[in-house]
């Protein structure tokens, strides 16, 4: 695919591809053949560490970052610049600034979310933390520093809320998004603590978060009460937002700054609730969700123990499920926020990994799934690159 | 001194047991981290805290404090909390 402006040319040249798992206990690499039908397991890489995040650089192909931590040791990230053949640390991971003596400060638990930056800003990338935290590297992740001056500002401190206004393994700063137009112009989310975007490369920054529902009983106008899951650009239309939240999914279309809940159209025993949202990479009317249960004491498992990805070709105005080769009952597992993704082939091709540690993909849009991998650790992220 | 290493840190140092000098804990760690760069952040965090479930022995004597004096034939001993999961 190349991009030209607003408009996106599509490639039928298969490009091999591999599929890169986080799971809780260590990293796995799947490489692909050209027809996407057989993949070749390596791994685990950091057996035993729990891993978040694992992104390739897509403007050159190898610098491989992996947000990892042990649930003893402390944060750190790893750096590879052949595929994993090879690990470095980072000199200097993502640290919170040392607060002034008799202040308490704030240590970065996990490294959450990796994002490459720019593609005008080769070795940039940003970091998104648990506590909320935001950090970019200017030299392919050697070295870190705190972005933008969030993580201390007073108010958007009071918007990170406390532990209490976060997910159960810690609040969380991701969905760190930079306009393919421009490098000024960027997007992060919370868990909790709403979505925001700055247009002056992170000087400064403002919420978006009207026609976003919150939890019954919350107030709407506390941005600490909102609850974005994963927030998607459209490269197809970079003016165009999805979002998958904890109260429904929504679109966002620029220059609007108010939501629209495109949820509502979801089959009523399924519901709008889950975590990731996977947007089509040519067409902007196209995005894929992972419903979960969202009901009584939030089980967070496939709705009655069906799992089932769903699709809408139309901007949301109705959806279907796309379920064909999955478990049609019985399966009580979901699909974490990071841990759904898409190709840019033709057709597009789609993967997940699921909390039971299976590694699913569809080679035809979601329309018929295999599972690639099975009995893997609880699987946190998946991310799909071509290599150089 | 000598300083023994936990077996999750143990790919930093590649060996059970390592030489390192300070008249400080927190010294002791600094030296450790000029010797096998990244391990300190592994085990203190960027308040200077000791991570929860990393414990640090001097003398067989549980320190709860980075700065706790140490003496040059003082044996430091490293372990990784008994936390679970």
């Amino acid at each position: 695919m190349t991009t030209r402006g607003r408009k996106t040319v599509r490639s039928k040249v298969a490009r091999r591809l591999v599929v890169l798992v986080a799971t809780r206990k260590g990293a796995w690499l799947y490489h692909g053949d050209a027809g996407r039908k057989t993949w070749r397991s390596d791994g685990p890489h950091f057996l035993g560490h729990i891993v978040n995040h694992l992104v390739l650089d897509p403007r050159d192909g190898r610098t491989l970052l992996v947000a990892a931590k042990t649930g003893h040791l402390g944060p750190t990230v790893f750096r590879s610049t052949d595929l994993g053949r090879s690990w470095k640390e980072a000199v200097r991971p993502p640290a919170f600034n040392k607060a002034p003596d008799g202040q308490p400060g704030r240590a970065v638990d996990h490294t959450f979310w990796l994002t490459p930056g720019h593609a005008s800003e080769p070795d940039s990338w940003y970091a998104g933390t648990s506590p909320q935290g935001l950090f970019r590297s200017e030299d392919g992740g050697v070295t870190w520093d705190p972005f933008s001056g969030i993580n201390d500002d007073p108010q958007y401190r009071k918007w990170m809320g406390t532990v209490q206004d976060g997910t159960p393994d810690g609040p969380k700063l991701h969905s760190i998004i930079i306009d393919p137009r421009d490098p000024a112009h960027l997007y992060f989310a919370m868990s909790g603590g709403g979505v925001h975007e700055s247009t002056d490369r992170g000087q400064t920054w403002m919420p978006i978060v009207a026609g976003l529902e919150v939890v019954e009983g919350l107030d709407a106008a506390e941005i600490t009460f909102h609850d974005p899951h994963c927030v998607r650009l459209c490269p197809g239309n970079p003016d165009r937002l999805y979002q998958q939240n904890h109260c429904g999914i929504y679109r966002l279309d620029r220059p609007s700054s108010e939501w629209v809940r495109i949820g509502r159209r979801m089959p009523r025993r399924v519901g709008d609730v889950g975590f990731p949202i996977v947007v089509h990479p040519h067409d902007p009317d196209t995005v894929w969700v992972f419903p979960m249960d969202g009901g009584s004491v939030w089980p967070r498992t496939s709705p009655g123990g069906v799992p089932a990805a769903y699709v809408t070709r139309n901007g949301g105005k109705t959806w279907r499920s796309a379920a064909a080769g999955l478990p049609e009952g019985q399966a009580w597992w979901t699909v974490k926020r990071q841990a759904m993704t898409s190709d840019v082939n033709d057709p597009v091709g789609l993967y997940f990994g699921t909390t039971s540690g299976e590694l699913w993909a569809s080679r035809d849009e979601g329309e018929k799934w295999d599972c690639i991998a099975a009995h893997l650790p609880e699987i946190y992220a998946v991310e799909v690159a071509a290599p150089a | 001194m000598n300083v023994l290493i936990p077996t999750p840190l143990r790919s930093y140092t590649g060996q059970r047991v390592v030489e390192a000098r300070g008249s400080t804990l927190g010294a002791v760690l600094a030296d450790l981290d000029r010797q096998f760069p990244g391990i300190r952040f592994r085990m203190i965090n960027e308040q200077d805290c000791m991570r929860p479930h990393v414990r640090f022995f001097v003398n067989g004597r549980q320190a709860f404090d980075v700065s706790q004096p140490l003496g040059p034939s003082d044996e430091v001993v490293i372990v990784q909390a008994l936390s679970g999961g």
